[in-house]
C-alpha cells in the first residue's frame, strides 16, 4: 500500500478542539485537516453518512472560526466586503454569504447572524479564520465597526438528520424553544452557564441545527446530545461523512469549489450575489458576469466508466481539448454512484454534455448532470 | 488486528499466500482499516506482467485512491472479479473473499524477503 495514505505526518503542530479527547475515547480516526487534528470517521464513513440521511449524526465543527462585528457601521462594513444583501436580514436570522476579492473571487464563504441592528456574528472556515479576520480589519477599517476574532472561545457542534428535531429539545431549557426555529433562524441564550448560539442550519442536505457554545462547555453539550440521541439513532459522524454528504447536496467547499481565482458566479454562488444592494468589493465583475454569464461554470457530473474522478483531475471534451477540472469527487453512499463537482468552460456546462476525466492516465467517460445530486424529500 | 500465522507479509501492508509458484495477494486487515470504506477497486487484467514494488492495482476509499504494490514480480494469472461489484469485500474479509490477484512468481528470490506474521506484527508495533 501507498504509505502516504496510511500515515499523514503534518509539518506543523496541529490544533485540537475541546472535543479531542472525546473523539479519541470514541475510537475516532484522527487526521490533520485545515491545521486541526479532526475525526475523519468513527465507525466508518458510509455508516455515518447513512445515519445522517436516515436518523441523525453529531459533528464536531469547533474548528470553524467566529468573528464578532459590532458598531454603528457594522452592517455597512460587511455589506462592502461581501456579496449578499444584509439589509434584508432581520434580527435572529442567519444568511449564507461570501467575502469577495476585487476580481470577484471568493476569499471565503461564511454565515452571518444578525444579533442586533449593530451587531453580527460571523462563522468562517477553519483554514481561513486568521485570514478573514485580517481581511475584515484591513478592508473594514474605514467604517465605524469593531472586529473581534473569538474563534478560540467557541466550540461548535452540528446535529444533522431527520431525527435532529426530536433530539435537540431533549436537552431541555431553552433548547425546547430553539427546536421550533425555522430554517436559517437562530436564537441566543445561556445554557449550563455558557453562551449559546443555536441555528437551524447545516452542511449535509438534511434538517438540523448548528450549536455554538463556549469552549469550556462543549464537551458537556456533546456528551449529553450523544446520550439523549442514542434512542433516536444519533451517532458521532466525522469529516469523511460531512464531505460526502455536502457533495451529494452540492454545497461548495472552500479550497475545492471556492477560491480566490474562481469568481462567485463561476462557482455557482450567483444566488447570493446581489449587485442591486450597491457597490461592494468585486461587485463590478460579479454584476457583469451575473448579467452576461461567466467564462466558466460549476457543474455536477457522473462518471459512467468504472472509477472515481477526484479533486485536481483534468477534464477534456470529445476532441481532446482541456475544458476544466474536477473540484470534488467520490462514490457517494446515498447515490452509490461515482459523482463529483467540476469547474468547466461554460459551453460545456449543459446537462448531458459528455466529458472525459483523466484519472491517473486513464480517460473516464463522464456526463454533466443536474444539481443538486441529492435533495431531501 | 488480525494477522494470520500462515500468510506472509510486506512492509507495505500486503499479504501473500504462496502455493508452489503462485502467490495470492491482498491487503492486510491493518491496511483496510486505515483506508476506511473501500468503494472502488481498479483490479489488474489477467495476463498483466507486474514488477515487484510497482502498482498492482488501485483501491479507492471515499476519501482517496491508494496504490497496492506488487509484492513479487511475475504475471497476473487470476483476479478477484467479485471486487468489481463488491469492493467492500476487502474491508469485510481482507484475507479471504477480499483477495485481489494471483501472481505467478518469476523470481524465487522475491519470496525470500517477505515478512512472517511475527515480523509484520513487530512492524505494526513499531519495533
Amino acid at each position: 500500500m501507498e504509505a502516504a495514505h496510511l500515515s499523514d505526518s503534518p509539518s506543523e503542530p496541529l490544533r485540537r478542539t475541546p472535543l479531542y479527547q472525546s473523539h479519541v475515547d470514541l475510537g475516532a480516526k484522527m487526521v490533520p485537516f485545515a491545521g486541526w487534528e479532526m475525526p475523519v470517521q468513527y465507525a466508518g464513513v458510509i455508516a455515518e453518512h447513512h445515519a445522517v440521511r436516515q436518523q441523525a449524526g453529531l459533528f464536531d465543527v469547533s474548528h470553524m472560526g467566529e468573528i464578532w462585528v459590532s458598531g454603528p457601521e457594522a452592517e455597512k462594513a460587511i455589506q462592502w466586503m461581501t456579496c449578499n444583501n444584509l439589509a434584508v436580514l432581520v434580527n435572529g436570522r442567519a444568511q449564507y454569504n461570501a467575502i469577495i476579492n476585487p476580481q470577484g473571487g471568493v476569499v471565503d464563504d461564511i454565515i452571518v447572524y444578525r444579533v442586533g441592528p449593530e451587531r453580527f456574528f460571523v462563522c468562517v472556515n477553519a483554514s481561513n479564520a486568521e485570514r478573514d479576520f485580517k481581511w475584515f480589519c484591513e478592508h473594514g477599517k474605514g467604517f465605524k465597526a469593531v472586529f473581534e476574532n473569538v474563534s478560540d472561545s467557541f466550540g461548535q457542534v452540528a446535529i444533522q438528520g431527520p431525527n435532529a428535531i426530536k433530539i435537540l429539545p431533549l436537552l431541555g431549557g431553552p433548547f425546547v424553544e430553539a427546536a421550533g426555529l425555522k430554517p436559517f433562524f437562530f436564537s441566543q441564550f445561556s445554557f449550563l452557564g455558557a453562551d449559546v448560539v443555536c441555528a437551524r442550519t447545516g452542511y449535509t442536505g438534511e434538517d438540523g441545527f448548528e450549536v455554538f457554545i463556549s469552549a469550556e462547555r462543549t464537551v458537556e453539550l456533546w456528551s449529553r446530545l450523544l446520550e439523549l440521541g442514542k434512542p433516536h439513532g444519533l451517532v458521532p459522524a466525522g469529516l469523511g461523512a460531512r464531505d460526502s454528504l455536502r457533495l451529494e447536496a452540492c454545497y461548495p467547499l472552500h479550497g475545492h469549489e471556492l477560491g480566490e481565482d474562481i469568481t462567485a458566479i463561476e462557482s455557482g454562488l450567483g444566488w447570493i450575489v446581489k449587485p442591486e444592494k450597491g457597490a461592494f468589493i468585486g461587485s463590478e465583475t460579479l454584476a457583469r458576469q451575473k448579467k452576461e454569464g461567466a467564462p466558466r461554470t460549476l457543474v455536477a457530473f457522473e462518471v459512467k466508466d468504472p472509477g472515481i474522478a477526484r479533486h485536481g483531475d483534468q477534464l477534456f471534451d470529445g476532441g481532446g481539448s482541456k475544458v476544466g477540472w474536477v473540484t470534488s469527487g467520490t462514490k457517494t453512499p446515498t447515490l452509490n454512484r461515482s459523482v463529483g463537482l467540476a469547474i468547466v468552460a461554460s459551453p460545456c456546462s449543459a446537462e448531458g454534455t459528455q466529458l472525459l476525466a483523466d484519472v491517473r492516465g486513464r480517460r473516464l467517460q463522464c456526463a454533466v448532470v443536474k444539481k443538486p445530486l441529492y435533495s431531501r424529500k | 488486528m488480525s494477522i494470520p500465522e500462515q500468510l506472509q507479509y510486506t512492509k507495505d501492508h500486503e499479504w501473500l499466500k504462496v502455493e508452489g509458484k503462485t502467490a495470492t495477494v491482498g491487503i492486510t486487515h491493518f491496511a483496510q482499516s486505515e483506508l476506511g470504506d473501500i468503494v472502488f477497486a481498479d483490479i489488474p487484467a489477467v495476463g498483466k506482467a507486474v514488477e515487484k514494488g510497482q502498482s498492482l492495482c488501485v483501491v479507492e476509499s471515499t476519501k482517496a485512491a491508494s496504490d497496492v504494490y506488487a509484492p513479487v514480480s511475475g504475471k497476473v494469472v487470476a483476479v478477484n472479479e467479485a471486487l468489481k461489484n463488491s469492493p467492500e469485500l476487502i474491508n469485510r474479509d481482507p484475507y479471504g473473499q477480499g483477495w485481489i490477484a494471483k501472481i505467478e512468481v518469476t523470481k524465487d528470490s522475491d519470496l525470500h524477503v517477505l515478512l512472517s506474521a511475527g515480523q509484520y506484527q513487530d512492524l505494526l508495533a513499531g519495533k
